[in-house]
C-alpha cells in the first residue's frame, strides 16, 4: 500500500514546475495520468540527453520528471479530445494545468466545464504571474522569475549584476510548492465533498515563499533596511567560503560558536588572542581579516573532506562545496540507499535522486520509468470504457504527421 | 466550506526556516499549529540570534535577521524578528520548559490530543529531552513524527550541523551557481533547500494524514534535508548520471543554452551601494524571439550582423552580445524594457529590489500583501500565502505569535488543566510571556 495509492491525478502540465508537482504524487503511490499533445511534453526535448543526442525518449529532465506517471497522448483541440479530457475528468481527484491563461477555457476545458463533469475534483492552474492581473499573459523563465520574485537582487557581488540560482532551481521549487497545494486541495476535496478552483502565480510561490523574500520585505517595513547585494565572506570568523587544498568549504554562521570554532582548529595559540572573543572586537573588519589570514592557511592545509570531518567533530556548521563526481560517489549517500536504479526502454539503465523523504508506512516507491509518448494511451482509455472506435480515433488524431 | 486541515493539530518543535515553512503552510490550510517555547532556553536563530541582541548584533546583521522596527533591539526583541515573524503566522504559542519532568509531561499529554509533531533541530536535541518516537508513540500512538534531520539519522554525517547553504554546497549547488567567471567564494548565501525542505514536508505530512485515514496508524518521517534538495540540480544530476559530465556554473545562462539570457543594466536612480541600482533579466529562446527583440532595440547595426542570426552563433559570441543589449537597455527604464518586450513576446522583468516589490501593479493588482499587526508594532504589509485557493481561501487569522500568547488557550482549553495545576506550572516559572532574565 502507498501514501497515495487510491488517488487519481489528470495531469495536463508540461515542462518542469508542474510535472514537478505530480511527481511527487506519483511517486507517494498516485495514478497520474499524464496527458500529452501530439508532439509530446516539451520537456522532452530539453537535455541533458544521453550521449547528448537530442531524443524525445532520452532526456534525462523529462526521466526525472515523470517517473511512475502514465502517459496518454490527446490533441485536446479536437472535439473528440475535447470530450475525452472530460471522461478523464470525470473520474479524477485532481485535475492539474499549466498552460497559459485563458487556453484550458478556449479549449471548452476551463473550471466550469471541469467542475461540471465532476463536482469532486479540484483544478489547479499553474501559471507565470498568476490568473488575474495587468502581468497575466506575460512570459516567464527561470532567470525571469527568480530576478522579479525571488532574492536574486541580493545574490552577488555588490559591483556586479546579480546572479541567478543552479539550473532551474526556481522552477523545481514552485513545483514542490504545487505538490503541498495539490494535498490541501485534495483534502479540502474530502473534507468538504467539492472540489475547488486552485490559482498558482509562479511569481507568488517565490514572494511569499522562503529564501529570504518575504522576510526582506518585512525587514524593509520594520527598519528601512534593504538587502545589500554582497558575498558574504570576511564579516565573520568564519563566514562565507574558504578555499582549501582541494577546492573550497562553507562555513557561513560558524562563527556564532567560537568555543567550537577552536575545538574544530585543535586550540591553537594564534586563536587564543582575547580580543577574538570580544564582544565588540568581534565585529571589528581589521580583526575579522587578521583572523581571517590564519583560518586561509589551516583551511589550505587540508582538504575539504578533512575539514569538514574536523568540523563534524567539533559540531561546527560547515558544507564542503561537492561537485556532482564528489556527490555520486560519496559514501554516505549510497550507504543510506539514496540513489534509486530503474531500467528505461530508451536509456537502459539509469541512476537518479531516488526517494526525497522517508516514510516508515506507504512511501516512495519506483513502480515504472518514465513513459514513453503515449505509452499508456490505449491502456487508460480501456480502463475508461471508451470504444474501440473512439480509441482509434483518438490516436489517429495524436499521431504527429510523419 | 471547512479549511481543508481543520481539526488537525500540529506540534511545532522547529527552529531556523525549513520546518517553521512546513508547518506555517498548513497552518494556511486550516492547521492548528502549536508552539511549545522555553522561556529559559532561547533557540538559535529563530526568535533571533539571540534573546537579547546587542544594537552592534542587530547592525552587523543581514537585514531580515538585523532588522527589527526601528532598527532597534526594543523591548521585546523576540517577536519582532523579520526571519521569524515572515514564519509564524497563523500559529500559537505557548510556554514550557521541557527539561523538566512536569514540562514533558505537559507535553505528553500535549502529543496525546495531537496528530502530528514536526521537528528540524540539530541531531540528538530531541533525544537529550527524551523526546523520541517510542515515548511519542505512547503517547498517542496516531501520531505522525516528522524528523528533518540535515544528512538523514543515519550514515558518517548524521550529526553534521547544517543551515541550509551548507547542505546545498554539499548537494552541488555552491559549485553550480554563481558567476561564471569568479571563483565560488564570491557566492552569496542562499537557502533554496529550506524551502524545498519546507513545503515538501507539508507535503509529506498531508500524504501520512491520507495513508492514515485507512490504516489507523501514524508513523514516522525522516526527511534527510540534503537528500530532499537534490531535485533542484536535477540537470546537472542527470548529466553526470547519463554522460559522466561534471556541470560547472554558467552564470545567469540558460541551463539549455538558449542565447541570449542574462541579467543587464536599467537606468538606475543610484547605485548597488545605496540599492538603487536597476537590472532587468532578459531570456531570448528561440530566433523568432531574437528577431522580435531586435526590432525592439531599433535594429541597430550590431544587431543585424549574421553571425547572431542562429543560437549557435549567438552563443560563440555571447559575451560581445551582452555588452551590446548591456548598452541598449541601461538606457531605458526597468519596467519600461519589460512592457516593450513582452509586448514583442520575449521573457523580461525588472530584477526587484524588495522595497519596489509593494509598487508593483501585479502584486498590487493581485492584492498579494495583507496587512497584519505584531503587538508592539504597527501595521505592516506582509507577503501574502502562495495560493490563491478560490474555494478555501487561505486568511491571516493569527499574525505571527508573540512568545506564549496563547499560554491560557493551551493550558485551560487545550489540556483542561485544573487551575491550581496551572499555577503550579507558573509559580515554576514554566508560563511566561518573556524569556528569563537569565538568557542572553
Amino acid at each position: 500500500m502507498q501514501a497515495l495509492d487510491n488517488v487519481t491525478v489528470l495531469d495536463l502540465t508540461h515542462h518542469i514546475a508542474g510535472p514537478y508537482a505530480t511527481k511527487l504524487l506519483a511517486d507517494f503511490g498516485a495514478d497520474v495520468i499524464k496527458i500529452e499533445r501530439p508532439d509530446g511534453d516539451i520537456a522532452r526535448r530539453l537535455g541533458p540527453f544521453k550521449g547528448d543526442v537530442p531524443h524525445i525518449e532520452r532526456s534525462g529532465l523529462f526521466f526525472f520528471l515523470n517517473l511512475n506517471k502514465r502517459s496518454v497522448v490527446i490533441d485536446m483541440k479536437t472535439p473528440e479530445g475535447r470530450d475525452a479530457v472530460l471522461a478523464l475528468a470525470a473520474k479524477a481527484d485532481l485535475v492539474v494545468e499549466n498552460f497559459r491563461p485563458g487556453t484550458m477555457e478556449r479549449l471548452g476545458l476551463g473550471w466550469d466545464a471541469i467542475h461540471a463533469a465532476n463536482p469532486r475534483a479540484s483544478m489547479i492552474s499553474i501559471s507565470n504571474y498568476g490568473a488575474t492581473g495587468p502581468y497575466r499573459d506575460y512570459r516567464t523563465s527561470e532567470l525571469v522569475l527568480y530576478g522579479y520574485a525571488g532574492e536574486m537582487y541580493s545574490m552577488g557581488l555588490t559591483d556586479r549584476e546579480p546572479t541567478k540560482m543552479a539550473g532551474t532551481a526556481a522552477l523545481f521549487e514552485s513545483g514542490a510548492s504545487a505538490a503541498a497545494a495539490l494535498m490541501g486541495a485534495l483534502w479540502g476535496g474530502k473534507v468538504n465533498g467539492a472540489g475547488q478552483w486552485v490559482d498558482i502565480a509562479l511569481t507568488e510561490t517565490h514572494a511569499g515563499g522562503v529564501d529570504r523574500r518575504h522576510a526582506t520585505a518585512i525587514a524593509y517595513q520594520f527598519s528601512g533596511r534593504k538587502a545589500l547585494r554582497a558575498a558574504d565572506a570576511a564579516n565573520g570568523m568564519p563566514q562565507g567560503i574558504y578555499p582549501c587544498a582541494d577546492g573550497y568549504v562553507d562555513f557561513t554562521a560558524a562563527g556564532l560558536r567560537p568555543d567550537r570554532v577552536d575545538d574544530m582548529l585543535g586550540f591553537p595559540e594564534w586563536n587564543q588572542d582575547p580580543k577574538y572573543r570580544d564582544p565588540v572586537l568581534r565585529f571589528d573588519p581589521t580583526v575579522i581579516e587578521e583572523w581571517n589570514a590564519n583560518f586561509l592557511l589551516w583551511c589550505l592545509e587540508r582538504t575539504k573532506r578533512e575539514i569538514w570531518a574536523e568540523a563534524r567533530r567539533a559540531k561546527v556548521m560547515c558544507g564542503p562545496l561537492f561537485s556532482m563526481k564528489d556527490l555520486f560517489e560519496d559514501d554516505h549517500f549510497r550507504g543510506r540507499g539514496f540513489w534509486a536504479k530503474a531500467t528505461h526502454a530508451e536509456l537502459g539503465e539509469v541512476e537518479f535522486p531516488g526517494r526525497p523523504l522517508i516514510f516508515e508506512e506507504g512511501g516512495w516507491a519506483l513502480r515504472r520509468p518514465a513513459p514513453l509518448l503515449g505509452e499508456h494511451t490505449r491502456e487508460v482509455l480501456e480502463e475508461h470504457g471508451f470504444s474501440a472506435a473512439a480509441i482509434a480515433s483518438i490516436e489517429a488524431h495524436g499521431r504527429v504527421p510523419a | 466550506m471547512k479549511k481543508p486541515l481543520e481539526g488537525v493539530r500540529i506540534i511545532d518543535l522547529c527552529v531556523v526556516w525549513a520546518g517553521p515553512f512546513a508547518t506555517m503552510t498548513m497552518a494556511d490550510l486550516g492547521a492548528e499549529v502549536i508552539k511549545p517555547e522555553n522561556p529559559f532556553v532561547f533557540q538559535p536563530m529563530t526568535r533571533g540570534r539571540v534573546a537579547r541582541p546587542t544594537q552592534l548584533m542587530l547592525d552587523a546583521g543581514n537585514s531580515w535577521a538585523g532588522g527589527l522596527p526601528g532598527g532597534v533591539p526594543g523591548e521585546k526583541p523576540w517577536n519582532y524578528s523579520p526571519t521569524f515573524v515572515s514564519l509564524y503566522r497563523n500559529k500559537r504559542s505557548f510556554t514550557v520548559d521541557l527539561r523538566r519532568p512536569e514540562g514533558m509531561e505537559v507535553l505528553r499529554k500535549l502529543v496525546a490530543v495531537s496528530d502530528v509533531v514536526y521537528e528540524n533541530n540539530a541531531t540528538g536535541t530531541m533525544e537529550s529531552l527524551g523526546i523520541t518516537y517510542d515515548w511519542l508513540r505512547e503517547a498517542n500512538p496516531r501520531i505522525i513524527f516528522v524528523r528533518v534531520p540535515a544528512y538523514g539519522s543515519t550514515g558518517p554525517y548524521y550529526n553534521a550541523r547544517a543551515l541550509g547553504v551548507h547542505l546545498e554546497a554539499v548537494m552541488g549547488h555552491s559549485l553550480l551557481r554563481g558567476y561564471d567567471d569568479t571563483d565560488p567564494s564570491t557566492n552569496t548565501a542562499i537557502y533554496s533547500g529550506d524551502y524545498l525542505a519546507g513545503v515538501q514536508g507539508a507535503f509529506a505530512v498531508m500524504s501520512a494524514l491520507w495513508l492514515r485515514e485507512r490504516t489507523g496508524r501514524g508513523q514516522l518521517i525522516e526527511i534527510g534535508q540534503a537528500e530532499n534538495a537534490a531535485a533542484m540540480f536535477t540537470q546537472a544530476v542527470m548529466d553526470y548520471s547519463l554522460n559522466g559530465r561534471i556541470q560547472e556554473a554558467i552564470g545567469n545562462r540558460d541551463v539549455n543554452g538558449r542565447y541570449p539570457c542574462g541579467v543587464y543594466p536599467a537606468l538606475s536612480p543610484g547605485t548597488a551601494a545605496t540599492m538603487d541600482d536597476h537590472w532587468v533579466t532578459i531570456h531570448v529562446e528561440t530566433d523568432a524571439q531574437w528577431h522580435a527583440l531586435v526590432r525592439v532595440m531599433g535594429s541597430p547595426d550590431w544587431a543585424t550582423d549574421p553571425r547572431f542570426d542562429t543560437n549557435e552563433g549567438r552563443r560563440s559570441h555571447a559575451r560581445e552580445l551582452d555588452r551590446h543589449i548591456a548598452s541598449y537597455t541601461s538606457q531605458h527604464d526597468d519596467y519600461e524594457l519589460m512592457h516593450r518586450l513582452q509586448a514583442a513576446g520575449i521573457a523580461c522583468a525588472p530584477v526587484l529590489e524588495v522595497s519596489r516589490m509593494f509598487d508593483d501593479a501585479q502584486l498590487l493588482e493581485r492584492g498579494f500583501f495583507r496587512e497584519q499587526t505584531v503587538e508592539g508594532t504597527g501595521p505592516r504589509k506582509y507577503a501574502g500565502p502562495m495560493w490563491n485557493m478560490t474555494g478555501t481561501p487561505i486568511e491571516f487569522i493569527q499574525p505571527p505569535v508573540t512568545f506564549g500568547e496563547h499560554n491560557d488557550y493551551v493550558y485551560r482549553d487545550v489540556l483542561g488543566l485544573p487551575e491550581d495545576e496551572i499555577e503550579a506550572l507558573r509559580a515554576g516559572g514554566h508560563i511566561a510571556t518573556e524569556y528569563d532574565a537569565s538568557v542572553p
